[in-house]
């Protein structure tokens, strides 16, 4: 089952004859393959990199630097070393397996320490952000549907440079 | 990244005297490390350097108020702690086997339950708060008499059970971040988990002075911290759930010195 939710881009949609109808995929809906990887993006609008790239370098969204170096983002402070370095990642990586370490990485690397960032439930006492406070499952997922597809973007362009 | 981390060969010795071990042979029980090291081998030379004088550790200022309250005779019972104790000397070697089993109560017993049990039972005093600033400073003093002591906690007998709850919650990946206490101080310590160096987690060095707060900090209070940072929901301080959490992590730093008060960043 898909959710339907309304573009927020008024202008877009007057400019357009049909009302242009955003579909996301439910966090409980996902579809991943043997190994883990998610072909089927999870919005239709296609990832804005610049807005990926953002998310990755800020705490309270992505926050992805404290444990990866990312050399294109030297600008931000403190990247940290639990994970790999992810330069040159899409040489690595297609972005159905991106996508698919994104939603649940558990799926590609099993028991792996990072997070779950499109995961809703099955978790051991789980508190609302860093509150303390409990929370009701299903959880709000650590990235939205559109955040994820624009951090897959951003990752597609960390090629070696040759 | 580009941090000064802390020549990996100092020794700490505090006022010239007190030899500590930093780094020794993991205990049997813990098959997860080869080796145990004291947080103060993760911490910049400046911040080690705090530790190694009591004129400039800072947490000493709490030492000598909880020398103060000792001798201070508090309660209906018209007693301080230096009219049954003596002085703290008197307790040389307790903290490095806590926590221990009381026979008395039936329980797994930590520094602050003692104090308590004291406090409220012998004096006829009201009871201090586990994280209010008495008790850290009482615990400090008490953990600062047993200095350069080994830390040597009993796992077996009737501790068993407590010790096994607490290596599970140990192992309990917590929050919607998954992360359990083995993730970052077994599987990534020395490395950086962004601007933090990540330690092994052991508990010889409680309370520890946090420059950050500019004061005491207790165990529980560490561990409330850090199941926090998961997105989790931690037990209460002072739970029966973090009493066998100490009383595991101290174990896993069974063969270190004791530090506490230790310094921190
Ligand atoms: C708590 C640590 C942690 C966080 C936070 C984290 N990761 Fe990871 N990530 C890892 C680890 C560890 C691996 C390696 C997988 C394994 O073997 O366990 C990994 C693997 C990856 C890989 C595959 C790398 C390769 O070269 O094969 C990508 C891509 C990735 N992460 C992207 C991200 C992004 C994007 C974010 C933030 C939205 C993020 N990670 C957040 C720990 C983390
Ligand atoms: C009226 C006497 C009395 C007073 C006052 C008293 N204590 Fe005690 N304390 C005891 C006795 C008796 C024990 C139990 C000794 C035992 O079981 O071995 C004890 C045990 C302890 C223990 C555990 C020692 C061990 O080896 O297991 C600590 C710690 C302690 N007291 C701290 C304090 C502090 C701190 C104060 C003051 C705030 C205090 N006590 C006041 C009599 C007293
Ligand atoms: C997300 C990573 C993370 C997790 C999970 C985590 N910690 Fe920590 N912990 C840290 C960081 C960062 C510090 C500060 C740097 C250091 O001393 O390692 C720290 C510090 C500590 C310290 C202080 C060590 C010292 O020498 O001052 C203790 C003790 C500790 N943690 C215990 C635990 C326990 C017990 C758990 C599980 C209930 C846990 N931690 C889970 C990241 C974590």
């Amino acid at each position: 089952m898909k959710r339907t939710g309304t573009m927020l881009a008024g202008a877009l949609i007057a400019m357009s004859a049909a009302a242009q109808a955003e579909t996301v995929v439910d966090p409980q809906e996902v579809v991943f393959g043997e190994y883990g990887e998610v072909t089927e993006p999870l919005t239709s609008t296609p990832g804005d990199p610049a807005r990926g790239e953002e998310i990755m370098v800020t705490k309270s969204a992505g926050n992805c630097i404290s444990c990866h170096m990312v050399s294109a983002l030297d600008y931000a402070p403190f990247h940290g070393e639990v994970g790999p370095p992810l330069d040159g990642v899409a040489d690595r990586w297609g972005e159905a397996e991106l996508r698919g370490i994104l939603v649940d990485a558990k799926k590609t690397y099993q028991g792996t320490i990072m997070p779950s960032y499109y995961k809703t439930t099955g978790y051991v006492r789980p508190g609302v952000a860093f509150t303390s406070k409990p929370a009701e499952e299903p959880l709000p997922p650590l990235l939205s549907a559109q955040d994820i597809e624009d951090v897959v973007a951003f990752l597609s362009t960390l090629h070696w440079e040759d | 990244p580009a941090f000064a981390t802390a020549d990996p060969d100092a020794k700490l010795v505090v006022n010239g005297e007190i030899e500590m071990v930093t780094e020794t042979e993991a205990p049997e029980h813990l098959e997860g490390l080869r080796t145990i090291r004291s947080g103060w081998t993760f911490r910049t030379e400046e911040t080690q350097a705090l530790q190694m004088d009591d004129f400039d550790n800072p947490a000493m200022i709490f030492v000598d108020q909880a020398r103060d309250v000792w001798n201070t005779v508090e309660g209906d019972a018209g007693e301080s702690c230096a009219s049954c104790h003596g002085e703290p000397e008197s307790l040389r070697g307790l903290r490095a086997e806590l926590p221990k089993w009381n026979e008395e109560k039936g329980e797994v017993y930590t520094a602050e339950m003692y104090i308590n049990d004291c406090r409220t039972e012998r004096m006829g005093a009201e009871p201090w708060g586990w994280d209010s600033q008495p008790m850290k400073n009482m615990t400090a003093l008490i953990s600062s008499v047993s200095r350069g002591m080994t830390v040597d906690v009993a796992i077996d007998g009737p501790v068993r059970e407590a010790w096994e709850r607490g290596k599970e919650i140990y192992y309990t990946r917590y929050g919607q971040l998954e992360l359990a206490c083995a993730n970052c101080h077994e599987d990534n310590y020395d490395n950086y988990i962004r601007a933090d160096h990540l330690s092994q987690g052991h508990i010889n060095g409680f309370p520890t002075y946090r420059l950050k707060q500019a004061n005491l900090v207790s165990k529980h209070n560490r561990f409330r911290g850090c199941i926090r940072d998961t997105r989790g929901v931690p037990y209460a301080i002072g739970s029966e759930d973090f009493v066998a959490l100490e009383l595991y992590v101290a174990s896993r730093g069974n063969g270190l010195s004791v530090e506490g008060p230790a310094v921190r960043n």
